[in-house]
């Protein structure tokens, strides 16, 4: 395929620096997307350059894709055109942060848990426990909209994020938003770059809340053999007052995944509670937690000690990557669910691969997402043959319930066969012409995002 | 206004919904702002259907559309700048499913955020801004503005706790947007029309997130003789890594024009007073409050008191969401600025307020969400001396500037509206406004819906014109027909 960004690299290095800039295929393999290659890649050190190398690929109208940490560019469709990949990984530092405002402002290509250390001095932190958090970046962290259990508390990244500025689609560096924890002062713009995988423009800079570390913080898990006590439990805390800071249902097969000493044996459900509060607080919610489990039939309900706790806790945070570890063609569907029919959701997407004959396992956050994972033993043609008409019955079930379903990681295969975002809905026209504001030639991730955006 | 426009109107709504004569326009020429705008129409639909018929007449028309809850807003947003027909959600204002189990409601855009409230108390929720008019602002208008409150500090403003969306756009669809959890796929719809101030669409349903009503309460008022104490203490809990629910600041300015009123207790004689909240589980509360206390004494307030029971509680936040009234005793006309600050930031603005006040011969009270540095210092004037507006307003603008030096924003829940369109290049550059202007013009290509509000309309970058006085009849005469209003 001949590529406008082939005679490139010579202009692409004016802007960033020669040796920031490649077009070596075997160094290019590292930013594929769904086995799509770019013909360059390039490494800014500043926003004014992401600038830059836009305004030059809207003129040559090539597309391009920001990467951060690369571990999750396989969400979402395969590209349309993919021509430059911008590494945005030395745009990695901390441009301020003010402890007493709780406030901090980064560049996108930070990498969370180095922004983790920085607050850490100060007692505080970033609610983003995600997938792949010992490498992901704040700007991919952002732009795939991947989830923390801990959105249980603190909401999700739309919740924290203060303002942003990015690079649109003529090159503009724009910004929405602020520095300061309470503003109304223009359109939100920011929260549309959240889980818009890098469709609508670059994240150059992100302005965050930052919260204070708690002080003491236990865990508990709570066994159950029927899944209708195990999202009854779920259901009766979040009735209580406890306002835990995580709490998230899996099944057995799960918790095979996760390989800890929390492994559910003949039992099927687990329900796993943390808090935070003082030594009162800590005591206050043991004893409830643990009538509540009571009396919703638990068959076993035990503090976790440490490490057993931020054991249990790494590998909820990881599981679409055990699964894909376990079963390297796993499909993993996301359904949005309200809490009180996330224990039906679940039942009902088990049944349908129980039917299939294929190996799965679920995970609920107690806010109503629930985490599905098909694992066939297959790999190649005869795992998409069986996980296919799977995805489509569930897709179908989703459509038909009007859940939102999509499915964030998948063979590249199956995505020839199913759009891995679900039908368009009819937000669809609307969310074309934000496609249009941002990103008038269509150069950001063309093809990947919601009906072919 | 048209004839044939009203009387198509009139036939599509009935004759008891449309208000046109020349004594209904005057009461809907304002809003809680110090903005003038008359209208040529209101209309009250009753569904979204009427909304739909309303908006394709007000198409072939070129006419403006203005949507409108209690006109409270203190920024002009709902008024009809370019006149028009204001869109009353009045008669929308059923609450449609109360949904306990999943901690939701659905309601229609005209319902008063404190019935919503009342409505749901039983079942131990609440919606959680809470504007200090909700007593009368409507949720539609909270979406529009996405309006704060005292307890946004610890609860969010109205954008996080909106989970869907059931629109008009201007261009005529009806459109829902968002589901049942804030992250389901496509783009962030309802982050960016929550908030866009009725410049996008017009909301004709919305459903809400409802927060469990906290277990225990403590409400504690402090009292100081010197403000840098009061503003020293916000810091300090803050740093501390102490989220109170709220905590409130008024000055001893502000503090004895509602104690005249309202009663609540505040002490006459003192420099500033703190109203701080702490909510949750009873173990935590206690702590909290204890920790708040010693931090108040350490800061040199003469007096903690926390209040007994439901009704001192009560007393207190009367006196707090009262204040506004309270000064409507004091002068007949007053600005209430709404500026936000990094949080660090309190004790030298709070300082540098009292300069600008000084310096321009206006006594400036302060009462606002000390906790999330969203100021709200009240200037009292005359408004039959127009020198008098220009200077409270000229005033005004330079207490945002200031805001703005130390990092801050130009509104923290009030909205630009239209009365602060002109300071926008002095948050924002060319670029970032271009982004928003295109977003505006791709969803409102005609300009039709709320022209006039957010966007400056002076050219050049950073240039900010000084701001005449609203004069009835002369913002808003209505444009020829065919003109663009964007």
């Amino acid at each position: 395929m001949s590529s406008p960004a082939k005679a490139m690299p010579s202009r692409i290095g004016d802007i960033v620096g020669a040796a920031n800039v490649t077009d070596d295929p075997r160094e290019l393999a590292q930013y594929d997307v769904d086995r799509v290659r770019p013909s360059a890649a390039a490494r800014p050190g500043t926003a004014e350059e992401i600038s830059e190398l836009v305004k030059l690929a809207a003129a040559e109208k090539f597309a391009v894709i920001p990467t951060g940490a690369r571990t999750k560019l396989d969400i979402g469709m395969p590209p349309a055109r993919y021509d430059l990949a911008v590494d945005m990984t030395r745009l990695d530092r901390v441009i301020s942060y003010d402890p007493g405002d709780l406030t901090s402002s980064v560049e996108a290509g930070i990498p969370l848990a180095k922004l983790a250390a920085t607050l850490a001095q100060h007692k505080q932190f970033l609610p983003l426990s995600v997938l792949f958090y010992d490498r992901a970046t704040v700007g991919g962290t952002l732009s795939s909209g991947v989830d923390s259990p801990l959105r249980q508390a603190y909401g999700t990244a739309r919740d924290f994020v203060l303002g942003m500025e990015f690079v649109t689609g003529d090159g503009a560096l724009a910004k929405s938003g602020g520095r300061v924890v309470k503003n109304v002062s223009g359109y939100d713009l920011h929260k549309l770059m959240l889980g818009a995988i890098g469709s609508l423009g670059i994240i150059t800079r992100v302005n965050f809340k930052t919260f204070p570390l708690p002080a003491e913080s236990r865990g508990w898990l709570a066994v159950f053999s029927r899944h209708e006590d195990a999202f009854g439990f779920a259901q009766s805390i979040r009735k209580s007052p406890l306002a835990p800071h995580t709490l998230d249902i899996f099944d057995r097969q799960a918790s095979v995944l996760f390989h800890t000493s929390a492994q559910l044996d003949k039992s099927d459900w687990g329900v796993a509670v943390s808090a935070a509060g003082n030594e009162k607080v800590m005591e206050r919610c043991s004893r409830d937690l643990q009538a509540m489990a009571r009396a919703a039939n638990a068959s076993a309900f035990s503090v976790l000690d440490e490490p057993r706790r931020s054991e249990l806790w790494q590998r909820i945070r990881e599981f679409p990557a055990l699964s894909a570890e376990h079963s390297p063609d796993a499909l993993i569907i996301k359904v949005n669910s309200l809490p009180a029919r996330m224990g039906e959701v679940s039942q009902k997407l088990r049944s349908i691969a129980a039917i299939s004959g294929l190996p799965f396992a679920a995970i609920a956050r107690g806010s109503g997402v629930v985490y599905f994972a098909l694992l066939p033993a297959e790999r190649g043609a005869p795992a998409m043959a069986r996980i296919a008409p799977c995805a489509r019955e569930i897709f179908s079930v989703a459509a038909s319930s009007k859940r939102h379903a999509t499915i964030p990681w998948c063979p590249p295969e199956l995505k020839r066969e199913i759009n891995i975002w679900g039908a368009p809905r009819e937000d669809f026209p609307l969310m074309q012409r934000v496609k249009q504001a941002f990103d008038p030639h269509n150069i950001f991730a063309p093809g990947r995002f919601v009906g072919g955006l | 206004m048209d004839r044939h426009l009203l009387h198509q109107l009139e036939r599509f709504l009935g004759s008891d919904s449309v208000l046109s004569r020349p004594e209904d326009l005057l009461l809907y020429e304002y809003d809680g702002s110090v903005e003038i705008a008359r209208p040529q129409c209101i209309v009250f639909p009753r569904t979204a259907a009427d909304v739909v018929r309303i908006v394709a007449l007000a198409n072939r028309h070129k006419t403006p559309i203005v949507g409108r809850g209690a006109g409270t807003g203190l920024s002009g947003g709902a008024l009809a700048r370019h006149g028009g027909i204001i869109v009353s959600f009045a008669r929308m204002n059923q609450i449609l499913e109360i949904d306990v189990e999943n901690q939701r409601a659905i309601v229609q855009p005209g319902v008063v955020n404190a019935d919503l409230n009342m409505a749901v108390a039983h079942a131990g929720l609440h919606f959680a801004p809470d504007p200090s008019s909700q007593k009368a602002c409507t949720i539609g208008g909270n979406v529009s503005e996405n309006a704060g409150g005292p307890h946004t500090l610890a609860y969010g403003v109205t954008t996080n706790h909106v989970l869907g969306l059931e629109m008009v756009m201007p261009t005529g669809e009806l459109v829902r947007i968002g589901g049942e959890s804030a992250d389901g796929p496509g783009y962030d719809l309802c982050g960016l029309f929550v908030g866009s101030e009725g410049t996008l669409a017009l909301v004709t349903e919305i459903t809400v997130k409802l927060t469990r009503l906290p277990e225990a309460i403590k409400t504690l008022l402090a009292v100081y003789d010197r403000v840098d104490g009061a503003t020293e203490t916000v810091v300090e809990i803050t740093a501390r890594g102490i989220t109170p629910a709220a905590c409130e600041m008024l000055d001893g300015w502000t503090l004895r024009a509602v104690e005249a009123w309202v009663h609540a207790g505040f002490p006459l004689d003192s420099a500033a007073v703190l109203l701080i909240e702490v909510d949750g589980l009873r173990e935590a509360v206690e702590q909290q409050a204890e920790d708040i206390g010693e931090i108040c004494r350490l800061h040199g307030a003469r007096e903690v008191r926390v209040a007994r029971d439901a009704r001192e509680r009560d007393l207190l936040w009367k006196g707090r969401k009262n204040a506004f009234g309270a000064v409507g005793r004091l002068s007949p006309t007053y600005y209430v600025q709404d500026g936000v600050i990094p949080r660090t930031k309190l004790p030298q603005t709070l300082r540098e307020i009292d300069r600008i006040g000084k310096e321009n011969g206006f006594e400036i009270g302060n009462i606002f969400h000390a906790g999330d540095g969203n100021l709200h210092p009240i200037i009292l004037f005359d408004a039959r001396d127009p020198k008098q507006f220009e200077r409270a307003v000229s005033t005004a603008d330079a207490i945002i500037r200031f805001c703005i030096e130390m990092g801050g924003a130009i509104t923290g829940e009030h909205g630009v509206g239209m009365e602060k369109d002109r300071l926008m290049p002095l948050l924002f550059t060319e670029d970032d406004l271009a982004l928003m202007r295109r977003v505006r013009d791709a969803f409102n290509p005609a300009g039709l819906l709320n022209p006039g509000k957010i966007f400056p309309t002076g050219k050049g970058c950073g240039e900010v014109r000084i701001r005449p006085m609203p004069q009835r009849g002369t913002e808003n005469s209505a444009p020829a027909a065919g003109k663009d209003f964007a």
